[in-house]
Formats: C-alpha cells, structure tokens, sequence
C-alpha cells in the first residue's frame, strides 16, 4: 500500500516538473504584465497584440517557411537516400548508415560552424561574393535535419518483406511505378515522422539559424529574424516582449491538438483491424 | 516431343555471386501445360535458377528462350511469367481486391477504334474496370476467397493470404507460373491440402506450372516432371515414378525418399556382391566395375531364422552365401514397422508390416527387380569404416597406412608420446577413432610386392586402360577395394603393394573430436 502511495506521487511530481512551467506561462498569458511574475489583473489584450507585433509576425512567418521548405527538401532527400542505401551492398549499406548517424550525436556547434567556414571559403575563394542568404539558412536546415528523416524512414524499410519491390515487378510494374505505388505507401508513416521530426527541429533551431542566415525572405533587406534569433536578440536589450507568451501559449495548444487527433486516429485505426480480426475468428 | 511444344529452354545457364558457381550449365526445357518442380536442399540453385526465369536475375552465362524468343536479359515486368512468393509478398496496404488487381490495372491492351473521318487506329488502354472487376473475381473464385474481396491483408490467416497471393498472380494469365516454396510457411494439414488444390489448379488452367521446393514428398504428389538439383548441377530430370524408382545417383536416390545405399562390385553378368552376399539383379553392368546399389526400405523381406542375436553355426552352415542380419531396433509407424537390421557394421533400413523382436536373426532377401544399380562417379577412394589404431596409424580393413593426425583439428601438433595437442593445448587420444577416408585415385601407389616385406596387398582384379593411364581395381584379402590410376602396367591377378604418402590421405573424424579428449 505504502508502496503504491510512493509510486503515485512519483509520478505526479515527475509530471508537475514537466508541465509546471509550462502551466504557468499559459497563466501569465492573460496578463499584461512586462515583467513575469507580476500579475496585472487578467486580460485578453496579449493576443490581439501579438498579432499587431510586426516584429514576432515577421520572425513567425520566416520560421514557418523555413521549416517547411527544409522538412521538405531534407524528406525528399532522406527518403531517396534511405531507399538507395537499403539496396545497396551490405558493407556499402552500412558505411551509409554509420555516415548518416555521426551527424546525429555530433555537436550542432560544430556543424554550424563548419557550414560557416564552408560558406565564407566559398564565396571569398569561388563565388567571390557574400554568400549568406535564406539559401544558406536552408541548406543549414536541410543538413541537421536530413539524417533524422534517413533513421525515421530506414527501419520501415527494413519492417517492409524485400520481395514486395520485386512483386510489383513481377506483376509488370517498371521500376519506377513499383517505387511509387509499392514502396513509397509502404514506407509513408516513416516518411511523415521523418517530416515532423524536420519541421519541429527546424522550428526551434537557433544555433545552425544564428551561424547561417542572411538577408532576406519577410526581414527583405534586413538579416532574417525566426522567433528563436528573435527572442535571443531581444533579452540582450530589453525582458522578452510580453506577447511572447501568448505566442507560446498558441503554439504549445497546436501541439497538444496535433497529438490528441494523431493518437485517436491511431485508436480508431487499430479498432478497425480488431474488429476485422473478431469477424475472422467468429466465422471460423 | 515435338519442338514447338516447348514452351521454355533454358541451355548452358549459369550463375556466378561473388566467384561462387550457384547455378552451373543448367540445361532444361519445358514443355507447355507442364508442372516442373525444382528438388534439392537449400543452397542448390534451385530458387536462383527460378528468379533467372522470373528475370529479377540476369544469367552470368547461358540463355533463356521463351516461345523460342530470348528474354536472357528482359526485365521481370515484360515477362509473361508470375510469381508466387515464398512469404507472398503481398501488398498490406491494399487490400485482397486492390492486390489481386494490382497487375491488371497497369496492363495496357491495344484497342482498335475508328476515328469520325473513318480511319482505322490502335492505341494502348487501360482495362475498363468492368473488365478488371470480372477477372478479379474470377480469380477469387478459383481460390475460393470470393468473399473476402475487401478485406486488409493483416486480417488474413496464413493458408488466405497464399490464396490472395495464387489469385494475384494467376489472374494475369501468365503463360508460365512460378511457385517458389509457396507453402513452406502453413501448417502440415494445410500444406497437403493445398498440394491437392494446386495440382487441380494446375490441371484447370492448363498453364505452366515451375515449382520449387526442398520437399520430396510435395515434388512427388505434384508434380509431371522432376529436376533434382545439388550444388548447382542437375542431377536427375524425369517423372516422379522414374526418379523414384531409378535413381541416377545415390545422392538422388537418398534425397528422394528413404534409402539403403551400398557400395558393391558386379561379380558375374547380373550378379552383384554387397554386405558380403551375391545377389541376382536386372542391370547390367560390366564385371567387376564397382557401382552404388539403392535398395528401398519397403522392399527388404526378412525372414526369421534364429532369436538372442546368436547366429548359430548351424544357421552360418545352412545360410551359406545369404544376407543374414540382426534385428537392432523397432518402431511402430501405424501402418508398418520400422527396423533397423544390423548386419556387421552395416544398418538396414526395413519397413514391413510383419512383427520381429529385437535380437531375431534374420534371412534378408532382396529381390532382383528391388535392387537399383547405379554408375558410380568414381573420383576418390571413399572408405566408411576406417579407424586409427594405437600406434596413430589408419587401419583401413586389413591395411595398415600412416597419416596425418594433426589435420584433424587446425593448428594441432603431436607430443612425444602420441598425443594429439589442440591449438589451447587439450590433448587427444585417438586410438579407436573412426574415421572417415577419402584417398585420390592417382594418390595411391602401387608396386611389385616383395614377399620379404611387411606391405598392404592386394590382388589386381581389373584393368581399364584410360587412353594414357590405367586404372586397376585392386582387392585386398578381406575384400576390401581401392581402384587406383596408374601409368605402369601390371597384370590381372597380380599381387601388388599399395602405399599412400600421408599426406594424401584425407581423413574426417566421425563424431566430436571433445570425445576423444584425455586430462
């Protein structure tokens, strides 16, 4: 019994810890207060104000469209290299693999740093131009979130029977149809979390962000601002713009939302195998 | 058989990975209707042999001919030819409809139509869904699965995702179907229910069937035509009758249902010696030339003639000349009992439906037409009941050699008093090892025998002359024979020595070397 107490508040604090901050940020979301930690009474007033903050528009704007356009590029990369790699010979195959992980476990410091080097030494010694740009920020992007779309879309590829590629095949697909229409469905819940997986490393990125960026995209002649540099540039100077919170706040609810309808889809769907299996057995 | 009934060919075919020979120089051909089934353990080119006619492997030599057209190196999607898989290789994310319409939505048929100004034109079109929805269930019919048309493949038991996978290749209407182990994964009750259901499958299509299995019961319930395949070579093509009942070799003829597998010598015209006893037999093969004898278990008859395991001299008297053995073990197998006969050393294999006891002495009969001869390949000396003596030397029957112990177990070195020391320094006793013994036919050395000499003797019972070498089979004393390639000439009935340098005498331990182990 006693036991069983312990137990529960364990968990309880474990999860007080977690969603504890949190909490309270939402809280200090309807007051207007620049400071955190006052309480000015409860308003609404912080989200309209968001909205009219040119500043965390922009920087808002920016963010999402890199990290759309870097989980993209960096799944449709992925993806290809993952299915190359998978018929490939077996040494060649695992030196592929080894190659794709170290960027995982590897410093993001190191890579941000390299991918400036790369840059400067290519615009200085071949390009002879300044490089930096939303080119640059991408690229960056692509690089720290491809080899996580290649781990997400590889053990799929191992799950799925190697004969269903030759199948399709048999029953006079050409390669590239097979690819499509066998090997792409089969692979796709890989594919999606590998493009998630992009989009939300992408999102909160700073460093690679901070080492890479240019001028360009909603900032147009200014250097690119995403809400991570912007938030960073703002504490130098002044407490982080009240609106802030409310922002958080919003994107915290979209992820919540996102995990509630992912995990009733997967409910529904696994109800539906059940029942189809319950049928089999009672015509059995 | 007429040449435009062959509906496949395959000639000179070989498949090499890596520098190894999976498939070497196989030559076959098919004929139209027929159900071909591949036989052999696994290793032996067999499925290769199959994915080279899917094409989802290109051949390293050799050609394949279709209808007499080459598709060596046509891919597997403009073959008119379908596979069964051996997991079936479904589709999960479609469902038993979406599978087995799979390949007829991506067909094109040439239709003919007239244009408004009258001109006659062909253009390639997809299947009208009308068309694909009757050939769906058709095919569904014939497997009987008519109603699980909407059904996911994960909801499927096993024996229904086989049919999907059958009706999803059939429905295609290839000219050639091939089955590659397709029912290595059911359970034995559903396997031979399917076995039945396939061949009147087979019987109701008309199609070709290739079928690929290391099964010989399923090869022999099945199939027209029978390839019996090792390493890579055929070693037997016909009926299962024929290969049942004639096997080429006494690896066919043990792959192929249960077999007793003796050495024997031909003595007389249709007279054949083995397990010390002459039997008539219905082969004919030249005097003494040393061949392989298969005889099935079902066709032994025993007789009783004595009990205890005492072989009375009055029984050795009366029996002078016949197969008598002792009754070692028995097992009831429902229709028949099992019995294993010792005779010396020698086991035979009996199935009879008559009750012995363990220990009868018994009369082994054979009869003529029950024992199956076969040309042996003769490359080396093979000697089975070898043994290595107390002074480390091979005692082969009433020969004595020296050999090399140490090949035995790698990195291995004698001591002083005999001993065999293995790599971490455990030591060997091998006195009493049985061995087995393999000696090259140009390996053995045959000289005049000196009568001063202790030698290994033997007596010159057949010369073959071999266009620049001769081969004698010399017997020993206690009939024991090495055939052996010489460049001298001896004659018959010569007596002569027979030595072997050590090195040339490749020994393989029978059993665990761990048993031989002392502290």
């Amino acid at each position: 019994m006693v036991k069983k107490i312990f137990g529960q508040i364990y968990i309880w604090l474990i999860l007080i810890i977690m969603y504890l901050p949190i909490l309270i940020l939402m809280a200090f979301s309807f007051t207007d207060a620049v400071y955190v930690g006052q309480w000015n009474g409860f308003t609404f007033d912080l989200y309209p104000a968001l909205f009219q903050n040119k500043e965390i528009m922009i920087a808002l704007g920016n963010t999402i469209i890199i990290a759309i356009t870097s989980a993209l590029v960096s799944t449709l990369l992925g993806t290809s290299g993952a299915i190359g790699a998978f018929y490939l010979k077996k040494g060649f195959r695992k030196s592929v693999d080894l190659v794709t992980q170290i960027p995982i476990v590897n410093a993001e410091i190191v890579m941000a740093l390299s991918l400036t080097i790369l840059f400067v030494f290519l615009g200085q010694y071949i390009f002879h131009a300044q490089l930096f740009s939303f080119w640059t920020l991408l690229i960056g992007h692509v690089v720290l979130s491809l080899p996580f779309v290649y781990i997400s879309v590889k053990p799929k590829l191992q799950q799925m029977d190697p004969s269903l590629y030759e199948a399709a095949l048999d029953l006079g697909a050409t390669p590239k149809t097979a690819i499509r229409k066998v090997l792409i469905p089969e692979i796709l819940p890989g594919i999606l979390s590998g493009f998630l997986l992009a989009i939300t490393l992408s999102l909160d990125d700073f460093i690679i962000t901070a080492f890479t960026r240019g001028t360009g995209l909603l900032n147009g002649e200014a250097n690119i601002e995403t809400l991570s540099t912007l938030i960073q540039a703002t504490i130098k100077k002044r407490p982080v713009p009240a609106e802030m919170r409310a922002l958080t706040t919003i994107i915290f609810l979209a992820v919540v939302v996102a995990v509630v309808c992912v995990s009733l889809y997967r409910y529904y769907q696994g109800k539906h195998k059940k029942t189809h299996a319950q049928e089999r057995m009672s015509k059995l | 058989m007429e040449e435009n009934n062959k509906i496949i060919s395959l000639s000179h075919v070989s498949k090499v990975y890596d520098g190894v020979t999976v498939v070497d120089d196989f030559n076959l051909d098919i004929t139209k209707g027929e159900f071909v089934t591949f036989l052999g353990p696994s290793g032996c080119g067999k499925t290769t042999t199959l994915r080279m006619i899917a094409g989802f492997e290109t051949p390293s030599e050799g050609s394949i001919l279709l209808n007499g057209n080459d598709i060596t190196k046509l891919p597997p999607y403009k073959r008119p030819v379908n596979t069964v898989f051996q997991r079936y290789a479904l589709f999960p994310h479609l469902d038993v409809y979406d599978n087995v319409a799979f390949g007829l939505k991506l067909k094109k048929v040439p239709v003919t139509y007239t244009t408004k100004k009258g001109i006659t034109k062909t253009k390639l079109k997809h299947l009208s869904s009308k068309v694909i929805d009757e050939k769906v269930a058709r095919a569904l019919k014939i497997v009987d699965l008519e109603e699980l048309e909407d059904r996911d493949i994960s909801t499927l038991s096993g024996g229904q995702q086989q049919r999907v996978a059958i009706a999803r290749a059939i429905v295609n209407e290839p000219e050639i179907l091939l089955l590659d182990e397709p029912l290595g994964a059911l359970d034995l009750k559903m396997r031979k229910e399917m076995q039945l259901e396939l061949k009147a499958m087979h019987d109701k299509l008309g199609i070709t069937f290739i079928y690929v299995t290391h099964d010989q019961e399923e090869a022999l319930t099945m199939s027209d035509t029978i390839v019996v395949m090792k390493a890579g070579q055929i070693q037997q093509v016909g009926t299962p009758k024929d290969i049942y009942n004639e096997p080429n070799n006494a690896y066919v003829a043990n792959f192929i249902g249960e077999s007793n597998i003796y050495n024997a010598t031909m003595m007389k015209k249709k007279v054949v010696r083995f397990l010390g006893a002459n039997f008539n037999c219905v082969d004919d093969f030249p005097v003494n030339e040393k061949v392989d004898v298969v005889i099935r278990p079902e066709d032994v008859e025993l007789k009783r003639i004595g009990k205890d395991g005492n072989i009375t001299a009055e029984i050795k008297e009366k029996y002078k000349e016949k197969l008598i053995g002792i009754v070692d073990s028995k097992v009831f197998k429902g229709i028949h009992f099992e019995y294993i006969v010792l005779k010396g050393k020698n086991e035979i294999v009996v199935q009879d439906t008559k009750e012995f006891n363990v220990g009868d002495v018994v009369l082994i009969n054979i009869g003529p037409n029950e024992i199956h001869i076969m040309k042996k390949e003769l490359t080396t000396n093979v000697f089975t009941d070898a043994y290595i003596d107390k002074n480390n030397k091979l005692i082969i029957s009433d020969c004595t050699f020296d050999c090399e112990l140490t090949q035995l177990l790698s990195d291995s070195h004698l001591d002083e008093n005999g001993y065999l020391i293995g790599p971490d320094n455990k030591k060997y006793d091998l006195k009493d090892a049985d061995v087995f013994v393999e000696i090259g036919l140009s390996d053995i050395e045959i000289l005049d025998h000196n009568p001063n000499e202790d030698e290994n003797i033997g007596e010159i019972i057949s010369i073959v002359y071999k266009g620049d070498h001769y081969q004698y089979l010399i017997r020993t004393k206690e009939e024991e024979d090495f055939v052996c390639d010489s460049d001298y000439a001896f004659n018959e009935n010569d007596i002569v020595s027979i030595n072997v340098l050590p090195k040339n005498i490749k020994l393989t331990l029978k059993g665990s070397i761990t048993k031989y182990e002392v502290e």
